[in-house]
């Protein structure tokens, strides 16, 4: 391996350290769980014993200090709500998350780049500054309101697609998919839409400045100068060069699709991690809370780290000055 | 014995008819915001197979604008909106996108100016190469291989077989430039335009890739357009050379006879110039003024605000005046013995 990778490994461990420490003082101050959790009919010996049996007596570093403790045993805590572990909990509705989260990524790169490729060759047309303003509009408008109005229209007022849930799913290695039957594909597309429609327009815009900047180099007119087709110039000597961004964007953003999935989890009741994060901090259950935050940050910097690494084997530039 | 061609850069129409590229009152415009650059004004000059054409004129003058009109690579805002040129009977202003493409890199090869500019810097050097091959002939890929690798050891790079799976940035500039004039030689053209190869490369490589191409070409009676700035470059390798100057020849003819009588005083002043040329203590004659704004050119003679020689006459335009193939755009033409 690598001696850069080693010393990003270690980079990434130490801010998901830090993460933990901001997390865990943060929910903290959201407020206290016992408010909620204690039936308010309930006397000063029954709310001593609750706040006892889930470890707030103590004080808040020694709270961390065995949060710290069990979570290098894989413990993250148990769920005040659900009193199972919270990392249990999460996984079961990680790949629920995953498949919409991928899903997105998809369109995203089947629209993205060929309508930025179009908007980046043909700068002037009609269709280009049409595909452009239509990726304004994807980047500007809020993803829930979209996600509404997709809901009116295609499931209230069409009625073509339903409107929430994930549909009839399939078993494949004790893991429930919506996307490998007809029903919960089409449970799929909406979600899958609307929360690709910002990154869709995030490919589109990358793409075309790619495509801007690329053209007008030396090597393109070397390449037709050579005799080559436009379409072999466009899609190795262009494409080859504008994937490096997009690609490290692409990646970098499959984090923030996961994260960003609580909204359109939430309106199309997709039973994701997402909606599960938005149910616990309605009910304050603060291990739920952290081990989703320490889930999403350790992702985050897997993600980093997987980029970079795809990055040099893209870019044999970087290889060379990374001494890989 | 002097006689006004009009259009003809004064090669007898005799060697016109032995040509492979004919180009006629050439003109290359680009549309600015500021006005219309007449970037090639009224261009002409014949070119034999085999033979070695040096083009030379300071910054701006529309060498480079000239051989990319030829392959017909000029981008928007400019436009070849007159003349004709005619590549082996082919007449190329008219051609279609795809029969220009099926010349490039075919017939007609380019080298550019920038090698760290010219390759893919994400594409391997077999890629660049071979897809150059396989754009004209139906080659199976390790044969396309074969003949890149051959290539890469015509112009002098150790190794090829390895440097093939190489990237551009693990090559220095000279050798990246190898590589370019490796891939132009690929299909064996009949013409090279060579676009100031060496002037990003130091001196003694720029000497090495010159002799190296003058060999290869020689061996294959492939005709060059080898663009300069620099006269002296030129004059050790052209057979002819023709001097721009804002967007027109103003002197062409055979190396010797324009570098040892010289008649343009443009000419005059580049061989002034240049330092092998002068007696020891004597100072360089450097061409006084500022390059042309080819927006604001003076009436007459383009040249009439910088020349020495300037009178009222200057004041029209002059035309080509030609004795035995030695041609220049001139009124008062230095003398033989000046
Ligand atoms: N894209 C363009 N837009 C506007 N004007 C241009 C453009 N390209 C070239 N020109 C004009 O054409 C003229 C000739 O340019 P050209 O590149 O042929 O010069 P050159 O003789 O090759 O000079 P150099 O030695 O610097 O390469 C320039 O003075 C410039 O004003
Ligand atoms: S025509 Fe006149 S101004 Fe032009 S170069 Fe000759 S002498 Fe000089
Ligand atoms: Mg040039």
């Amino acid at each position: 391996m690598p001696f850069w990778f080693i010393k990003r490994l270690f980079g990434a461990l130490l801010i998901v350290f830090a993460m933990t420490i901001i997390v865990f003082v943060g929910v903290s101050v959201i407020g206290n769980p016992a408010d909620i959790l204690v039936p308010p009919d309930a006397d000063q010996v029954e709310r001593l014993r609750i706040v006892t049996a889930l470890g707030l007596d103590q004080p808040l570093w020694k709270q961390y200090l065995s949060f710290i403790g069990n979570a290098l045993h894989g413990d993250l805590g148990t769920s005040f709500v659900f009193g199972e572990p919270a990392l249990k909990v999460i996984l079961q509705r990680m790949p629920a998350t995953f498949e919409l989260a991928f899903s997105a990524l998809i369109l995203a790169i089947l629209f993205g780049i060929p309508l930025g490729l179009y908007a980046g060759l043909r700068p002037h047309g009609l269709l280009s500054r049409s595909i452009m303003a239509g990726s304004i509009l994807g980047f500007s408008l809020p993803t829930f309101w979209v996600g509404l109005m997709m809901i009116m229209l295609f499931a209230v007022q069409l009625g073509w697609l339903p409107s929430g849930g994930r549909g009839e799913t399939v078993d494949v290695l004790g893991v429930r998919w919506s996307f490998l039957t007809a029903d919960g594909l089409r449970h799929l597309i909406l979600p899958a839409l609307n929360l690709a429609l910002f990154k869709i327009s995030l490919v589109i815009r990358l793409t075309r400045a790619g495509v801007r900047e690329v053209m007008p180099q030396e090597y393109i007119k070397f390449a037709r100068a050579k005799g080559l087709t436009e379409r072999r110039i466009i899609s190795v000597h262009v494409l080859k060069n504008i994937l490096i961004p997009i690609i490290t964007v692409i990646g970098l953003e499959f984090g923030s699709l996961i994260a960003f999935a609580v909204v359109t989890e939430t309106i199309f009741a997709w039973p994701g991690m997402g909606k599960l994060i938005i149910d616990s901090i309605n009910s304050l259950d603060r291990p739920m809370i952290v081990a989703y935050l320490v889930i999403i940050v350790i992702f985050f910097t897997t993600i980093n780290l997987i980029v970079d690494f795809l990055y040099t084997v893209l870019d044999p530039r970087v290889r060379l000055e990374s001494g890989g | 014995m002097t006689a006004v061609l009009e259009q003809t850069a004064g090669v007898a129409a005799s060697s016109r008819r032995g040509a492979i590229l004919s180009v006629r009152d050439l003109k290359t415009y680009f549309a600015t915001p500021a006005g219309e650059v007449k970037a090639v004004d009224g261009l002409s000059f014949d070119l034999r197979a085999g033979q070695v054409l040096g083009l030379v004129g300071e910054s701006g003058s529309g060498k480079s604008v000239t051989g990319f009109s030829i392959v017909r690579l000029i981008e928007p805002p400019g436009r070849i909106v007159g003349g004709e040129i005619s590549f082996k009977g082919q007449e190329l202003t008219g051609a279609s996108l795809e029969e220009m493409r099926r010349l490039r890199g075919r017939h007609i090869a380019m080298i550019f100016q920038d090698p760290m500019m010219t390759l893919n810097p994400v594409l391997r050097i077999d890629t660049q190469m071979i897809e150059a091959i396989q754009a004209h002939e139906r080659v199976p890929i390790a044969e396309a291989r074969a003949r890149a690798r051959d290539a890469l050891g015509k112009v002098g790079i150790p190794s090829p077989e390895e440097r093939l799976k190489a990237y551009p940035h693990q090559f220095s500039g000279g050798m990246r430039q190898r590589v370019a004039i490796a891939t132009a030689l690929l299909n064996q053209p009949d013409l090279i335009i060579a676009d100031e190869p060496t002037t990003a490369l130091d001196v003694t490589i720029q000497a090495q890739i010159l002799a190296e191409v003058q060999k290869l070409t020689r061996d294959t009676n492939t005709a060059v357009i080898w663009i300069s700035h620099d006269l002296s470059v030129v004059s050790g390798m052209a057979d002819e050379v023709a001097v721009m100057y804002a967007g027109r020849i103003v002197e062409a003819g055979p190396v010797a006879e324009v570098i040892n009588a010289p008649r343009h005083p443009y000419t005059a002043g580049l061989i002034g110039s240049l330092p092998s040329r002068n007696r020891r203590g004597e100072r360089l004659r450097q061409i006084h003024g500022m390059t042309p704004n080819l927006l604001d050119l003076p009436e007459g003679c383009a040249f009439r605000t910088r020349c020495d020689h300037a009178d009222e006459a200057c004041r029209r335009e002059p035309g080509l005046f030609a004795r035995h193939g030695h041609v220049h755009r001139c009124f008062h033409p230095c003398r033989e013995d000046a």
